[in-house]
């Protein structure tokens, strides 16, 4: 399997306090992974440096088959690529409607020319509708996006990383405040996706954790600490002391 | 597919009746075509707050919309002034120069047409060349190009190099009043080369209408401010009716999230930023030849501040709310400074309403802010609310209560 994005040899420093420490990242085209690690252990940070946000103090950012270095890249451009970023609070634009939501998340030329000068085709609405099909918010396409329960907010934000088409998502605690049933659908949702994408999932649920039923990267102190399967990190001695032992 | 924009937009057709309405009946009131009810001075009154309305457009697109809070919009209305000013002060002086020499045993060479002209126009600042700015003066159409491209690169570079370094918030409008500031100080020299403090004055006699009386002109600029405010409003509505105002006001709620959608948005804020600016310098160029004077005054950064009061009053976000605020406002304002509104006698104290009423914009500006948000605009929600919904059907009675309305109505 080629490698998609390979991230190697990071630090960051802010205030003194090293967030990064000479972590090294990699991840292949179509696979799921879970980065689990204490508070503080700097897995914001990474997905920040990943999608722009932050820059490192030294290493570099890989990505995709042309070898093209990220750290030069702005938040917008690094998104053009094809990286898309859920955050761990749901963020959608709550004064607009679900149906804008997504249409303005459908991969499409994104200059303000083209945006101005855009016309919805019949083919974008049936786009936009079969993926409010897919996250459960058929229904609720009219509706302001405010509007919403917590976990149809989390959907729609997974919907409009979706509707991005992007080739890495950057999930950050997809199942928080999220009831049972909700957190089996998205378990499905990001499996599915997992299938022709790269896909990154920050979480601190072990159980969540378990039912994605993949390889998992443990953080720690801004490093990595250890990575395999599940069970092979949870067996990891230095894991159990600095994280599971608590 | 999509509906018609109108069919999108229903306050567009709404706006343009109710203005079109407006225009015809001042036209047939007024002093130049009608039944001499409203006074030349009162139709370049409501032709200037036609203008204001337009610039309240552009604030509430820059502001409302887009999150901007930009003190600086009333520097390009008044550089748009500015440039049409040239022109009419220009070729006017043109023409008495001309005049006062044609009975000259010898007929005037350019030369001394150009020497008399620079005389007349630059005497009070103590000068007689005509500065290197005023090339184009004595070309309406370059005079016009230059209204649009002038406060339009203006805002390119300025909005370029602040959006850049992702200034954002308040700073972003302390740095545009920043702007505003310097430009009328800059204006206010004598050596500026647009006569310092003097301003241009006389732009209210269009060069070669001599014949057309004051009365019958305030109507055209009334017409043409009309017309200017219709477009603006219709332009408005579009760009903030697609996708584009999607992103737009996704800029103002959250502007990281935007981002990472993969949208630019330094792009879209400068996008904005420029072209309110130019429809601002459009309804500057309209609005300065009805007042008939322009100073750097007009461009102290107080005016923008007003023009953010209006847009907040009037109702931000929805275009007709800011067209509501500067017309209502601003006819306010006028009232009470113009010495109109009764004094309130105290006994002990006399409230004068020339010197209290900023007191009381401030005092409704503060109330409007905290009671309010929606501002006068969100009336028209209340009344959305209260119309009961339009169920679409007719009592047909009992006898005919089995049928369809289509079979009862056949």
């Amino acid at each position: 399997m080629s490698t998609l994005l390979e991230v190697s040899g990071i630090s960051v420093t802010f205030d003194g306090f090293r967030a990064i420490n000479n972590l090294s990242f990699q991840i292949g085209s179509a696979e799921l992974r879970a980065i689990i690690g204490p508070n503080g252990a700097g897995k914001t940070t990474f997905m920040d440096i990943v999608t722009g946000k932050t820059r490192p103090d030294e290493g570099r950012v890989i990505w995709g088959e042309k070898s093209e270095n990220l750290l030069k890249l702005n938040e917008s451009q690094i998104a053009r690529k094809g990286i898309g970023r859920k955050f761990q609070r749901p963020t959608v634009f709550e004064d607009q409607t679900v149906f804008e939501n997504l249409l303005m998340a459908l991969k499409k030329a994104r200059s303000p020319f083209d945006v101005l000068f855009y016309r919805r085709s019949g083919h974008d609405r049936d786009k936009v509708e079969e993926l409010a099909e897919e996250i459960g918010l058929k229904d609720e396409l009219q509706r302001k996006s405010g509007e919403l329960a917590h976990g149809q907010k989390q959907w729609l934000e997974i919907g409009m990383l979706l509707a991005q088409e992007p080739r890495l998502l950057l999930v950050d605690e997809p199942a928080a405040g999220m009831s049972p049933v909700e957190r089996e659908h998205t378990t499905n949702l990001l499996v599915e996706a997992a299938k022709t994408r790269a896909v990154v999932v920050v979480e601190h649920d072990m159980e969540f954790v378990r039912r994605l039923n993949c390889k998992v990267t443990v953080f720690h102190e801004g490093s990595v600490l250890a990575e395999g399967s599940l069970d092979h990190v949870t067996a990891n001695q230095d894991v159990i002391d600095v994280y599971l032992g608590r | 597919m999509e509906r018609s924009f109108f069919a999108r937009n229903p306050s567009a057709l709404i706006f343009i009746a109710c203005l079109a309405g407006f225009t015809l009946l001042i036209t047939v009131l007024a002093e130049g075509f009608g039944a001499d009810v409203i006074s030349t001075s009162m139709v370049k009154t409501l032709g200037k707050t036609l203008c204001l309305c337009l610039i309240a457009i552009a604030m509430d697109l820059v502001w409302g919309y887009c999150g901007i809070l930009s003190l600086g919009h009333f520097a390009f209305f008044g550089l748009g002034g500015y440039m049409l000013g040239m022109w009419l002060m220009f070729e006017r002086t043109k023409e008495i120069v001309v005049s006062s020499m044609a009975n000259a045993p010898l007929p005037p060479t350019a030369q001394e047409i150009r020497d008399g002209i620079g005389t007349q126009i630059f005497g009070v600042v103590g000068g007689s060349e005509i500065p290197g700015i005023w090339l184009f003066a004595d070309s309406l159409f370059a005079q016009l190009a230059l209204v649009v491209l002038v406060p339009g690169l203006l805002a390119l570079v300025f909005g370029w190099l602040a959006f850049r370094s992702r200034v954002t918030g308040v700073y972003l409008s302390i740095l545009t009043q920043a702007m505003t500031l310097a430009l009328a100080l800059y204006l206010f020299q004598n050596d500026s080369g647009l006569r310092g403090n003097n301003g241009l004055s006389g732009l209210q006699n269009l060069p070669g209408a001599d014949a057309i009386p004051q009365s019958t002109m305030s109507i055209w600029f009334l017409w043409a401010s009309a017309a200017a405010l219709a477009l603006g409003y219709l332009l408005a509505a579009w760009i903030v009716g697609g996708k584009f105002g999607s992103v737009i006001r996704g800029i103002r709620d959250d502007e990281a999230r935007v981002r990472f959608l993969g949208y630019n948005v330094e792009g879209y804020k400068l996008f904005i930023f420029t072209v309110t600016a130019v429809i601002a310098a459009i309804a500057g160029a309209l609005y300065y030849p009805q007042a008939g004077i322009i100073n750097p005054a007009e461009i102290a950064p107080i005016a923008s501040i007003y023009l953010a009061v209006w847009v907040a009053i009037g109702g931000r976000g929805r275009i007709y709310g800011a067209v509501i605020g500067a017309a209502f406002v601003s006819l306010v304002s006028t009232w009470f400074t113009g010495g109109q509104a009764p004094d309130i006698p105290l006994g002990f104290y006399t409230i004068k309403w020339v010197d209290w009423w900023l007191i009381l914009l401030g005092l409704s500006f503060v109330a409007v802010t905290l009671f309010a948000p929606k501002g006068i605009g969100g009336l028209f929600d209340l009344i959305e609310g209260r119309i009961a919904p339009n169920r679409h059907g007719a009592d047909l009675g009992p006898d005919m209560s089995a049928l369809r309305e289509k079979e009862a109505s056949e």
